[in-house]
């Protein structure tokens, strides 16, 4: 790749060995940052579910004192924080990194290294929210972060201000890269309305995060100034508005919500049709459904400020509105079931979560609508009924999505197998411990119950403490299911059963490429002639419209013989992505504690970087002029 | 300029396509910050309110700024045609001309903060000196790239041929001008009107 004449010329920071640590700090291969994320990923949602456990233990029964109210103000902000901006989001963009170029046919994305940019925004950002334990105290006014409550000095808030916003610019990045990836780098013949439908919902929830990003990125900054600088923006006492700040976060917010659902909306019309050897039905409406989620998602947000002073017209458009989305929700739900419908349906752990999803999302769902109806909503507001629901759509719906896809692309990733009777014990202890954890808090909401209150009152009586305790008790079974789950994964990595290049006879073209992928991916850059490329080229259909399959080698590209690598233009590591985000830590500590000496080195220290990183080439020996990687007329 | 430019699906430059979502997404980001000022127009909080602003002078530096647009269409013209030369010459009479109206904001500032207006001081300042300011950010990483763009081209990582690179920087450019043809509209004239 690199000629030698060049790189003796320009001795550049640039580690060559393929393994080592620093082989992964400066990787700029989409399928390792994948993995980066995922691993990243499993940390965070470690401790999110450590501060889940523990707000659990304390609400165990009434008036119990496990936790102080400061710590359990805490507990109950990060466990949002962290499911939300460190688990979910990234653990989707851990699937988009993937299998995104994968899918369309590409040798990696559009912009490699600031693909690695996005992940270190993404682990620092972390760190950074992280780190605030050990200064005086995590954020502790839940991840809405109201003001003008939030702006008090005393709330910690400054941390949460910055660290989102470090987090929002690791997806800022990332969204733009995915849209340019997809817009820009599909395989010859890779047509949108051909396109797997993971991508189309990758390509959806880029442009939602798009622009959603900075609403909350204005929204964070006016917290912090008021809060650090005393700016005057949410203050009532000069005048400021403290419902501009919840329309500014739910423009964000409500959007959020779909930015976290629907990649796992993709991940399961990939599985359920591999697993119901059907296409995916209504591919077109399941499309334009996903679309029209994105937009409607900008026009729900206000269903979340019923009970603020909005006045009644907002309240009734919104309502409507937020109806009005459940509908191409149904399409999606519905298009599911006809793609299952008259299937051969095999059950295997992926395709289990699948169905889990779809059932525990459909819950999450209708209890969502009842949202909507706005008296009703004022009777919920701020109860565990609320509670009960967006854990039914994120964790019963996002999660087992996710899930699902980790079972079903393990093979792809790793080579082997994971093993399906401990898949299937923690799927079906998953399942039961998630409905005992949070279908209780249905009742005890309804009871009123109320959020974010660090006692369980005990004049609510003993039925809702009967409610809390088998919550409490949930949280133990998936705290066991959990352990199943990571035991599962690591001996499958170490000692799993080989799979083989295609273990579920798949129907999407990331199956045609070696297992593990190789760094190029695609020897030969596949043409595409249909949806479900690889299940064509596999299978012809009778005149009764059955499968049959092609004859053995037919499916395989003719020139895809070893040695046809050689001349594939690949990027270089580099490790100017994780030098020139390094600089984001002194930036946000300034701008915690106002400290302008730390503020100046951080910018300096990132414009330095970001100089480092134009002036190196993408590739040695490369002009960066033709952009290289994966574009898809090799 | 070694190999042939790869084709994309959509035969557009991904970079370009990069840096044109990226600038969609800005829009939203300003558009955040507009409605906030004109939320708090009034809430002045017995401070400064709008009649603080000197409309003759911001004319001058907005003028400043808009005719630095063409500078940067010339840059990119010379570019295209492979005159580096002149591409040089008028980049750097583009950052001049951005430093001019960062002069003029900084000046600016400094009399409002004299008069009474500062960031703590009501709703107004606070939406008003954030709009302008991140205005002014936008300004301030546009001349560091336009002299970014300068300093490459002495040291020949930017080529003749590589004209996008010039075209990146100019639409990132164009974009801070458009914004403050929308801020000094509606910041600066429309509440003149009510004045």
């Amino acid at each position: 790749m690199a000629s030698t004449t060049a790189a003796a010329e320009t001795p550049r920071l640039r580690p060559s060995k393929p393994t080592g640590f620093l082989s992964w700090v400066a990787t700029t291969d989409h399928k390792r940052i994948g993995i980066l994320y995922f691993w990243t990923v499993l940390a965070f949602f470690f401790i999110g579910g450590v501060e889940s456990s523990l707000i659990r233990a304390q609400l165990a029964q009434a008036e119990l004192s496990v936790l102080t109210p400061e710590i359990y103000n805490q507990m109950f902000t990060m466990h949002g924080i962290t499911m939300v901006f460190l688990v979910v989001m990234p653990f989707a963009a851990a699937f988009f990194n993937y299998l995104l170029p994968l899918m369309i046919g590409a040798r990696d994305v559009a912009f490699p290294r600031l693909n690695a940019f996005s992940y270190w925004f993404y682990l620092f950002g972390g760190i950074f929210l992280y780190s605030s334990f050990f200064l005086g105290g995590a954020p502790n006014g839940s991840w809405v972060g109201y003001a003008p409550l939030s702006t008090n000095a005393v709330s910690n808030m400054a941390f949460y201000a910055v660290g989102i916003q470090i987090l929002g610019v690791s997806s800022l990045a990332s969204a733009i890269n995915f849209i340019v990836t997809i817009i820009n780098m599909r395989a010859p013949g890779m047509t949108f309305m051909r396109m797997p439908m993971f991508v189309w919902m990758t390509l959806t929830t880029s442009f939602l995060l798009l622009f959603a990003v900075p609403i909350i990125a204005v929204a964070l900054f006016m917290l912090q100034f008021d809060a650090v600088f005393n700016a005057q923006f949410f203050q009532p006492a000069s005048g400021g508005d403290p419902i501009l700040y919840q329309h500014l976060f739910w423009l964000f917010g409500h959007p959020e919500v779909y930015i976290m659902i629907l990649p796992a909306m993709g991940i399961v019309s990939e599985v359920m049709p591999t697993f119901s050897r059907k296409p995916l039905f209504g591919y077109a409406a399941m499309a334009f459904a996903g679309a029209a989620i994105g937009f409607i998602g900008f026009g729900v947000w206000a269903h979340h400020m019923f009970t603020s002073a909005i006045g009644p017209v907002p309240r009734s458009a919104f309502a409507v509105a937020t109806m009005f989305i459940a509908v191409p929700t149904g399409i999606k739900i519905f298009n599911w079931v006809f793609t299952m419908w008259g299937g051969r349906i095999r059950f295997t752990t992926a395709m289990l979560f699948s169905v889990g999803f779809v059932s525990m999302f459909t819950i999450g769902g209708l209890s969502g609508v009842m949202h909507a109806i706005v008296p009703h909503n004022a009777q919920q507001h701020d109860t565990y009924f609320v509670v009960a629901h967006f854990h039914y759509v994120l964790f019963g719906g996002a999660l087992f999505g996710l899930i699902s896809g980790v079972y079903y692309w393990f093979p792809k990733v790793t080579g082997r197998l994971m093993n399906e009777k401990l898949g299937k014990v923690h799927f079906w202890t998953w399942l039961f411990g998630f409905n005992l954890t949070f279908g209780p808090m249905h009742m005890s909401g309804l009871l009123g119950q109320p959020r974010r209150t660090a006692v369980l009152p005990g004049e609510l009586g003993a039925t809702v403490e009967l409610y809390n305790l088998l919550s409490s008790l949930g949280v133990v079974v998936l705290a066991i299911s959990a352990s199943i789950f990571l035991y599962n994964l690591i001996r499958s990595i170490r000692s799993g059963e080989a799979s083989g290049d295609d273990p579920w006879d798949a129907r999407t073209i990331e199956w045609m490429t070696a297992t593990p992928p190789k760094h190029h991916n695609f020897d030969v850059i596949p043409v595409v002639t249909s949806r479900d490329e690889f299940w064509h080229r596999k299978y012809a259909e009778s005149e009764e419209g059955i499968p049959v399959a092609v004859p053995v080698g037919a499916s395989v590209d003719e020139e895809s013989d070893a040695g046809h690598d050689e001349h594939i233009h690949m990027p270089d590591p580099s490790l100017w992505p994780a030098i020139h985000t390094l600089g984001v830590l002194p930036l946000g500590y300034g701008l915690v504690y106002a400290n302008w000496l730390l503020v100046g080195i951080g910018a300096v220290w990132m414009v330095a970087g970001m100089f480092g990183w134009i002036i190196e080439p993408l590739a040695e020996g490369d002009d960066d002029e033709p952009a290289v990687a994966g574009a898809a007329a090799h | 300029m070694t190999a042939v430019a790869p084709s994309t699906s959509m035969g557009l430059d991904s970079r370009k396509l990069g840096m044109w979502t990226f600038l969609a997404s800005e829009f939203l980001f300003f558009g955040a910050f507009v409605s906030a000022y004109l939320l708090y127009i009034d809430e002045t909080n017995g401070g400064p309110g709008i009649e603080i602003f000197d409309i003759p002078f911001t004319s001058v530096s907005s003028f400043v700024l808009l005719m630095s647009s063409l500078t940067m269409v010339l840059a990119h013209n010379s570019h295209v045609r492979g005159d580096l030369r002149r591409m040089r010459l008028w980049t750097l009479a583009t950052a001049g001309q951005g430093m001019v109206f960062l002069g003029g904001q900084v000046y600016e500032f400094t009399v409002f903060y004299r008069e009474g207006l500062d960031l703590t001081q009501s709703p107004f300042a606070s939406s008003f000196f954030f709009l302008t300011g991140f205005h002014g950010a936008h300004v301030a990483i546009g001349v560091l790239l336009l002299l970014g763009l300068y300093s490459l081209s002495l040291t020949g990582k930017v080529k003749v041929g590589q004209d996008v690179k010039t075209e990146m920087v100019g639409l990132y450019w164009h974009f801070v001008d458009i914004i403050w043809v929308i801020i000094f509209t509606v910041v600066y004239l429309i509440p003149e009107l009510r004045v």
